[in-house]
């Protein structure tokens, strides 16, 4: 079964199509990223699954029943906002336990589900305080808490961590990914950072101008990226696409990631002949930037501090690691690799 | 420069403004206190100290009791029904509703018209016979023909309609602004929780604005204390003093009756009345206000 199907979602203001034609289906306890560049309808698509925007065209599905007509309420949905949303003037408790008291549950309940939220989420001491009186994190866990509390089988959540220091990104993102595997739950995570998905996602959807540009696990995106988009989005630094007629023929490009490089002396045989003009040094290892005839490529190294900017040398990869583009429509080409395969050293 | 150039330079900048404010009102209200002690002076007779004779004779005195009255009822029928009104115009108006510019203008329009032309135009509404609630009421409903300025028991109820619909579109542009300023990030999440739109307004909308409704409570107290213009176009006091108010009282007992001193007695009565007031609104209200 799946929790969360889109068929054919279309969102139109006007003449501009924030989201144009997106399908795509999440079965039940997946880890779903809405993934893409600023502007490329993540957050309209999310809000159209809620129910806070209307469809323009297509249909909704979650789990089997058609909510395109829904409101928010009824369909059984929670959500984290990208500013958390937070009632400023009602304490932590008061903020968690909002859509219980609104549905009416019992005080009894009530009390059993805050005890049991705050204890996951780490936040009995502070229940008493108000959101101004807490730190982004804090607030995160609480905007966090009052999704978890309604226990509802989906949830939606916008760059919930766009607004946190790069230490307390990583904590809460392992924090998230293990309260969803515990708790079992369907989750939609917006994005635009595509380390958080390759590090969170079950599956990635990867969005460009509203449209879906490749849906697949975080594995797939990385190893086989169906469009020169997706191939150049995923990865630090993202992949090598260049156009090297010689080695692959014309119409064709050739995508290489940079990790799948090898760096050789001048004098040595095979490869392609590069010259390096930068070293940029990250600690484990380095970005080399290299010029190959026209085309720039950059290679992932360790233990290159020795190269300086003019020094001649020769790259190389695996043919299983060569990947190649039709130059034209940007999509895939499936291909043997005989071409490259004399430069692998 | 040393610093006590500093100081005198200091001093000389604020002097100018200093001057005038203790001028123009912080000797007139120790003046009117003082006043207040002494018997009015006439032609032959000066004034001499007579201590709280003038706050004794406003106990007794039955105009001062009935004009007190009034303007109790007056501030109970004008604060609570020009809020509300002003807080549902804000809601309607900040909404996504087509022509809702056209909107804020039209009910910010009384703001802008100067009390004596709104007196005007209701002066024309109530007038018996030809007015236009007369129209309604009688040419239309079929109603009995009523004088509504003209009777004792209808003339303040009428005096309150006039200041609700006066005040409401000012309070109106303040909760407006407090309403833009809630985001409306908090009203997607009490939808998605399931929220209607009745439960978001008390449970969230209403405490948000509390900072606000401080504000306009103050004001709308001390304007009820205030206003006099649509008395003296449209009622003059009467009939029977009915629609007198405090302040109206004080005009006449001032440069009517020409007794200055009891004016002063009355106004420092006032004075009292407006500082409790205020003082009680902010310590009670304050602490169960959220400021952002
Ligand atoms: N309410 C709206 N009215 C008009 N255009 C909008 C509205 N919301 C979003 N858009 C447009 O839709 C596109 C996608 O927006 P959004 O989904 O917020 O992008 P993302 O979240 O991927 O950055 C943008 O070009 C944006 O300008
Ligand atoms: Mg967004």
């Amino acid at each position: 079964m799946s929790a969360i199907g889109l068929r054919g979602v279309v969102k139109a203001w006007g003449a501009t199509r924030a989201v144009d034609g997106v399908s795509f289906e999440a079965s039940a306890g997946r880890f779903v990223v809405l993934l893409g560049p600023s502007g490329c309808g993540k957050s309209t698509t999310l809000r159209l699954i809620a129910g806070l925007e209307q469809v323009s065209a297509g249909r909704v599905f979650i789990g089997d029943t058609d909510v395109t007509d829904m409101p928010p309420a009824k369909r059984q949905i929670s959500m984290v906002f990208q500013s958390y949303a937070l009632f400023p003037h009602l304490s932590v408790a008061e903020n968690i336990v909002f859509g219980l008291k609104v549905r009416r549950l019992p005080a009894a309940e009530r009390h059993t589900r805050l005890a049991r939220v705050a204890a996951l989420l780490g936040l009995d001491q502070l229940l008493g305080r108000k959101p101004s009186q807490l730190s982004g994190g804090q607030q995160q866990r609480v905007a966090l808490g009052r999704a978890l509390i309604a226990e509802t089988p989906v949830c939606l959540m916008d760059e919930p961590l766009s607004n946190l220091d790069a230490q307390l990104r990583q904590e809460m993102r392992r924090e998230i990914r293990a309260l969803q595997q515990q708790l079992g739950i369907t989750m939609v995570y917006v994005t635009h950072d595509q380390v958080e998905a390759m590090t969170m996602a079950d599956q990635v959807v990867l969005l460009r101008d509203g449209r879906v540009e490749q849906d697949g696990t975080p594995e797939e995106l990385y190893s086989r990226p169906a469009t020169v988009f997706a191939a150049r989005f995923i990865g630090t630094p993202p992949m090598n696409v260049v156009s090297i007629p010689a080695l692959t023929g014309n119409g064709t490009l050739l995508g290489v990631r940079p990790e799948d490089i090898r760096i050789a002396a001048c004098g040595a045989g095979g490869g392609v002949a590069g010259v390096v003009e930068n070293v940029e040094y990250l600690g484990a290892d380095s970005i080399v930037s290299c010029r190959i005839g026209a085309e720039a490529m950059t290679v992932r190294a360790s233990r290159v501090a020795h190269l300086s900017p003019g020094t001649a040398l020769r790259l190389s990869w695996p043919a299983e690691a060569t990947h190649y583009f039709d130059a034209q429509s940007g999509k895939r080409v499936e291909r043997a690799a005989p071409a490259v395969a004399q430069f692998v050293a | 420069m040393n610093r006590f150039s500093v100081q005198i330079h200091g001093w000389l900048l604020v002097l100018p403004a200093a001057v005038l404010l203790a001028a123009f009102t912080h000797y007139p209200a120790v003046a009117t206190l003082l006043h207040s002690f002494y018997s009015t002076p006439k032609a032959n007779r000066p004034a001499v100290w007579v201590g709280l004779e003038n706050y004794r004779a406003m106990t007794q005195d039955p105009v001062f009791w009935q004009v007190l009255g009034n303007n109790l009822w007056f501030a109970l029928g004008t604060i609570p029904a020009s809020i509300a009104l002003a807080m549902l115009m804000a809601t309607w108006v900040n909404g996504k509703l087509h022509g809702r510019a056209f909107l804020r203008l039209a009910y910010f329009t009384p703001t802008i018209l100067p009390m004596i032309a709104v007196a005007n135009i209701w002066l024309f509404f109530y007038t018996p016979t030809y007015g236009l609630l007369e129209q309604i009421t009688v040419d239309l409903l079929g109603l009995p023909s009523h004088n509504w300025l003209g009777t004792p028991s209808t003339v303040l109820a009428c005096l309150i309609v006039v200041t609700v619909w006066k005040e409401a579109g000012f309070f109106m542009i303040f909760y407006l602004a407090a309403l833009q300023a809630i985001p409306p990030a908090l009203a997607e999440a009490a939808a998605i929780e399931g929220a209607s739109r009745w439960t978001y307004f008390r449970r969230v909308v209403f405490p948000l604005l509390m900072p606000t409704t401080l504000f306009v409570l103050v004001n709308a107290v001390i304007n009820s204390f205030r206003l006099v213009d649509h008395i003296i176009v449209m009622t003059r006091g009467g009939p029977d003093n009915a629609s007198s108010l405090l302040l109206y009282y004080i005009y006449d007992v001032a440069f009517k009756f020409w007794d200055s001193s009891y004016a002063s007695a009355l106004t420092i009565v006032l004075l009292a009345i407006l500082a409790s007031a205020a003082i009680m609104q902010f310590a009670f209200l304050e602490k169960r206000t959220h400021y952002q």
